[in-house]
């Protein structure tokens, strides 16, 4: 295609990512570099209904022209991104040298937090990718082979965890998972633990984010593959089972090579969309157990701490982290392409 | 078609009947509780007490004298006028189907058709803008909407939902694209038409399983939408999810919790008639563009 | 009954908004836009303030749980969308910081003679804010089960926990202390009540150099561990919302619930009869010995937008002083706040806000940094009372990560 006609289609497109995605990443890539300027602080008497107190209070006046003259801010280079709140670089260095052994060390890398949501987000990620995938692939062969009449309702069905909208969907998950709802009952009748409960400890917490996280996005791999299934190449089928190939042989054969783009595909969407977890983080409170990159980008971004910088910078940090993460599958793009 | 040709031996369908069903379940658990909840009372349906008032409502009996009550969405549709959020829920999906599929089809024909380098720099960027988190985007714009007095309409929503979904749009039509042979459009040229005549003859008619496959998650986003309607729309435009959320609140209201389950139920009741209706369509369009990655 | 009361005025709302103006304020033009949160106290506000349309006068508002994140870039453009933020004692900190919010100084002498002194709330000697409403949290207990076990409502937080221990112990109740412990900005709030009841400091004085780590914020953190062993296990998942749904269920007996909370566990729909009835509210506890009750006092009040004409902000002033006039007190709005407005009759369940102004307690923090210190709080506790940390290293972590936000916004060095 000639670089003139490829513009004009694709200009449309190009021009709403430009404004909408591309300015906005300039503008946080820049927004990471800068910090507010140093404040003067004076000390006043503030008086409320209640009572006068001594307090402090930015002094507008004197940090004005620092305002004018640099509107940016003041530029910080990578500070930001090397602070405690992200990779903290002179806490690691610190580790190094006094920690006692490797468990000593994880044990206090981990208390940092930038790398404790890492942890979770990862783990989150390499469970939940892979299961939902599976869980989706079943379900998908599961409906294929039920007859034609019962496959509207159960497409349905199967998609409901995804289209009942996340933030309701998980305001009664999160009743039914208390240790009175209906979930979190059976689980103390089954475990025969009365004192059981699952949003008090770290651990069964991260177990049920992540099977949310399961059940939540297994439709989505469902559909695909459910579509997948349809177009399998019938005649090779066919000629793989008159050359009386097994069962076995024709899905190792036939069906898998058939669906493995699409799995590419799925995985690719998924690991950037689990790396990005946090929903299920606020809509389950489950901050105090488990956080994630996304999360401390929307608590900076919150009215009463506005940390702009350190939200930028976490978001940089998000985008990196996806590129490293979906490095292979480029690198295979980049091969492949202009092939096909 | 499909691999349903492949007659199973009886004990592994039975497995598989099993496990299905088991899925099926599982999948629709939460949804037919939240059915059967809606017409409870929040201190039953989110009972504290014991779980098995969500089923039987005593509250609820003592309250309005029968174990189910219609409270929850009369609440929402005619003293919350939900009626209108839905109005412009449809405005902003049917816009954001309409236009994302618009620009993503002629992006993405484009992108399949042309063998530079820059085709492929082009989709990465588009995967770099997906991983930008929308919450750190959608902050982002809030002071230049403010400014320029764009805060708080639909289009501009509008638009936001369709350039945060135009990645993924663009990946998925790419690759479905790509399994359009080329020597349907190339033939077309060959007689003498103009690229957006060959697209518009050769490619429109052929490419609409594709289509309609991504439309469905297009749809699903914009519908779902919280992020960006949360934070981009007044009072007067809100769409569905935004104001579900608003009956929650930060202070809960006694009965306003239960407007939210009951509008829950009632917007996926067209949910249901759409996948109904399409599912054909939607499994034929997967069907024709298997997804390359 | 609530929701109807609201629905109704958003009604009105809307009415005067088409033009039908009930009020006559005195001003016939400029543009008011208000922002704020959704409670019904403030949808009153609004609505009232609404009535003031006349004219070419417009009066519009923006009530959302969201304000805190929209408020300020809407009213950082020039002229600016918001002409007024309704704000409370933590948030008008972020506005004044920022310096979008106009001192009302002039406005007051010229149109709002009127307005009770009490009610204006100034910052170095210039009026920033009105305030309109005041709120506490304060002790809310069953009267039947203090009443089965002997025992006086509690007036310390120790008093407390001996009342809790003997009510598990006699098996009336597992968990019998409720509390609003979420991880976040609850969390934080609870450390901060009980910090200033041991009488400690968050920073140095004048400065914003953290001062947590000491024998007060260690005693803080023991007794809100102590507190929470007679909670839910979930309790780090509770909000105000979570506790008050554990209390209706009567799953609870002692409680620090704000003021604003209580009134709808004592009547309206939704309540077990015999829970509703025996719900009382008492005064703030004191702790360690200390005579300040451990909680804090917070006020919401009006802003008016720096960056907008005179005659918007003219417009703002008089619509909002219309929206908190005595006026709006109606037997419908009387229990929805502790009002600060002249004509205010306290109902019995107001008692927990009223003896926490009799008191003494301290009022919340207006410092430029304090919110940076209640996030860290609010998000550093929780390893302490889910039992992963010691409360020194808790402590010493919570002003690495203050000190960390306060570095990037230029508080510190």
């Amino acid at each position: 295609m000639k670089h003139k006609t490829f513009l004009q289609f694709f200009l449309p497109t190009a021009t709403a990512m430009f404004l909408f995605i591309a300015l906005p990443i300039v503008s946080v890539v820049t927004q990471s570099l800068y910090a507010p300027h140093r404040q003067v602080i004076v000390e006043v008497e503030n008086c409320t209904p209640f009572a006068c107190t001594k307090s402090t209070t930015i002094d507008q006046a004197a940090t004005q022209a620092l305002r004018e003259a640099q509107p940016l801010g003041r530029f910080v280079g990578l500070d930001i991104y090397l602070d405690r709140s992200h990779l903290a670089a002179e806490e690691i260095a610190r580790l190094f040298s006094q920690s006692a052994g490797p468990g000593d060390f994880m044990r206090r890398l981990l208390n940092l937090p930038f790398y404790r949501a890492l942890a979770f987000t990862l783990t989150y990620m390499a469970v939940v990718t892979p299961l939902s995938i599976l869980l989706g692939f079943f379900v998908a062969l599961g409906v294929n082979a039920i007859p034609r009449l019962l496959r509207g309702p159960a497409i349905f069905v199967s998609l409901l965890p995804m289209i009942v909208t996340p933030l309701i969907g998980a305001l009664i998950l999160f009743w039914m998972v208390d240790s009175r709802g209906i979930i979190g009952t059976a689980m103390i009748w089954l475990t025969e633990n009365p004192n059981l409960s699952l949003k008090a400890s770290s651990v069964l917490t991260w177990i049920m984010l992540i099977v949310y996280g399961i059940w939540s996005t297994a439709p989505f791999a469902f559909v695909i593959y459910y579509a997948g299934l349809q177009t399998v190449p019938q005649d090779t089928l066919e000629s793989a089972m008159i050359d009386g190939a097994s069962r076995w042989s024709r899905i190792r054969y036939v069906v898998l090579p058939h669906l493995l783009p699409l799995t590419v595909f799925m995985a690719l969407i998924k690991i950037m969309d689990n790396f990005r977890v946090f929903e299920p983080i606020v809509s389950f409170n489950a901050g105090a157990h488990a956080q994630s990159l996304s999360y401390f980008i929307y608590a900076d971004l919150s009215g009463e701490t506005r940390l702009l910088s350190s939200a930028a910078a976490t978001s940089v940090l998000t985008i990196l982290g996806v590129l490293v993460l979906l490095s292979p599958v480029l690198v295979r793009t980049w091969r492949q392409f202009g092939k096909a | 078609m499909g691999v349903r040709a492949q007659k199973l031996p009886p004990v592994l369908s039975l497995v598989f009947g099993a496990l299905l069903l088991l899925w099926l379940l599982v999948a629709t658990f939460p949804f037919a509780w939240t059915l059967w909840g809606s017409f409870k009372v929040e201190g039953d349906f989110f009972s504290k007490a014991d779980w098995t008032h969500a089923l039987t409502g005593p509250l609820t009996l003592a309250e309005y004298g029968s174990a189910f009550t219609g409270t929850g969405y009369e609440g929402a549709w005619i003293k919350e006028a939900f009626w209108r959020a839905t109005l412009n829920s449809f405005v902003v999906t049917v816009a954001v189907v309409v236009i994302s599929l618009t620009f993503g089809t002629l992006g993405g024909y484009a992108l399949s058709r042309s063998t530079y380098r820059y085709a492929f720099w082009l989709l990465l960027a588009a995967l770099v803008f997906r991983a930008m988190p929308p919450i750190t985007l959608v902050s982002g714009y809030l002071l230049p909407f403010y400014r320029w007095n764009l805060w708080g309409h639909l289009p501009t929503a509008i638009f936001v939902l369709v350039a945060i979904n135009q990645p993924f749009t663009l990946w998925m039509l790419t690759a479905f694209f790509k399994n359009i042979p080329r020597d349907l459009d190339e033939s077309a040229r060959m007689d003498g038409c103009t690229p957006f005549q060959a697209f518009r003859h050769v490619i429109i008619p052929v490419m609409w399983p594709g289509v309609i496959t991504t439309g469905l998650f297009s749809f699903l986003l914009a519908y779902n939408d919280f992020v960006v309607t949360a934070m981009l729309l007044s009072k007067d435009n809100q769409t569905m999810v935004p104001k579900i959320a608003s009956f929650l609140g930060t202070t809960q209201t006694e009965g306003n919790v239960m407007f939210a389950v009951s509008s829950v139920v009632s917007v996926t009741a067209p949910l249901f008639v759409l996948v109904m209706f399409f599912q054909r369509q939607i499994v034929s369009g997967l069907t024709a563009g298997a997804v390359k990655g | 009954m609530h929701h109807k009361s609201i629905a109704a005025l958003s009604f009105a709302a809307a009415l005067s908004f088409a033009g039908v103006a009930n009020a006559n304020c005195g001003v016939t033009s400029g543009r008011v836009n208000i922002v704020g949160n959704e409670f019904p106290a403030i949808q009153t506000v609004a609505a009232n303030a609404a009535k003031c349309a006349a004219g070419t006068m417009t009066v519009r508002s923006n009530l959302t749980a969201n304000h805190q994140r929209i408020n300020l870039p809407g009213m950082q453009g020039n002229p600016a969308e918001y002409t007024s933020a309704i704000v409370a004692t933590s948030s008008i900190v972020a506005l004044l910081n920022d310096d979008v919010i106009r001192p009302l100084d002039a406005l007051v002498a010229a149109h709002g003679q009127d307005i009770p002194k009490n009610q204006l709330i100034t910052v170095n000697g210039r009026v920033m804010a009105v305030a309109f409403m005041a709120n506490s949290q304060h002790l809310v207990y069953r009267k039947d089960v203090l009443a089965q076990i002997g025992v006086q409502p509690p007036k310390t937080y120790e008093e407390l926990l001996a009342a809790a221990k003997i009510i598990r112990e006699r098996g009336i109740m597992r968990n019998p202390v409720g509390g609003a412990y979420q991880a976040g900005f609850n969390l934080g709030q609870e450390f901060v009540n009980m910090y200033m009841g041991y009488g400690g400091e968050f920073f140095k004085a004048g400065t914003a150099e953290p001062a947590l780590n000491n024998p007060q914020g260690i005693a803080t953190l023991e007794m809100m561990k102590a507190l929470s062993a007679y909670m839910n296990p979930d309790f780090l998942t509770h909000d105000s919302n979570a506790t008050s749904a554990e209390w209706r269920a009567g799953n609870v007996a002692l409680m620090n619930m704000w003021g604003s909370r209580t009134g709808v566990l004592m009547e309206g729909p939704g309540n077990n009869p015999t829970i509703a009835a025996n719900t009382a509210v008492g005064a703030p506890m004191t702790v360690g010995g200390g005579k300040t009750p451990a909680t804090t006092l917070w006020w919401d009040g009006w802003t008016v937008a720096k960056n907008i004409s005179d005659d918007d902000a003219r417009a703002t002033f008089v619509a909002l002083k219309n929206g908190v006039s005595p006026a709006i007190l109606t037997p419908e709005t009387m229990g929805q706040a502790v009002w600060i407005i002249p004509g205010y009759k306290p109902a019995p369940v107001n008692q927990g806000v009223m003896d926490t102004m009799a008191l003494g307690a301290k009022p919340y923090p207006m410092l430029p940094y304090m919110g940076l210190m209640h996030s860290a709080l609010g998000d550093g506790l929780a390893p302490y009372l889910a039992g992963r940390k010691d409360a020194a290293t808790t402590l010493a972590d919570i002003e690495a990560a203050y000190r960390t936000a306060a570095k990037e916004k230029g508080f510190l060095r």
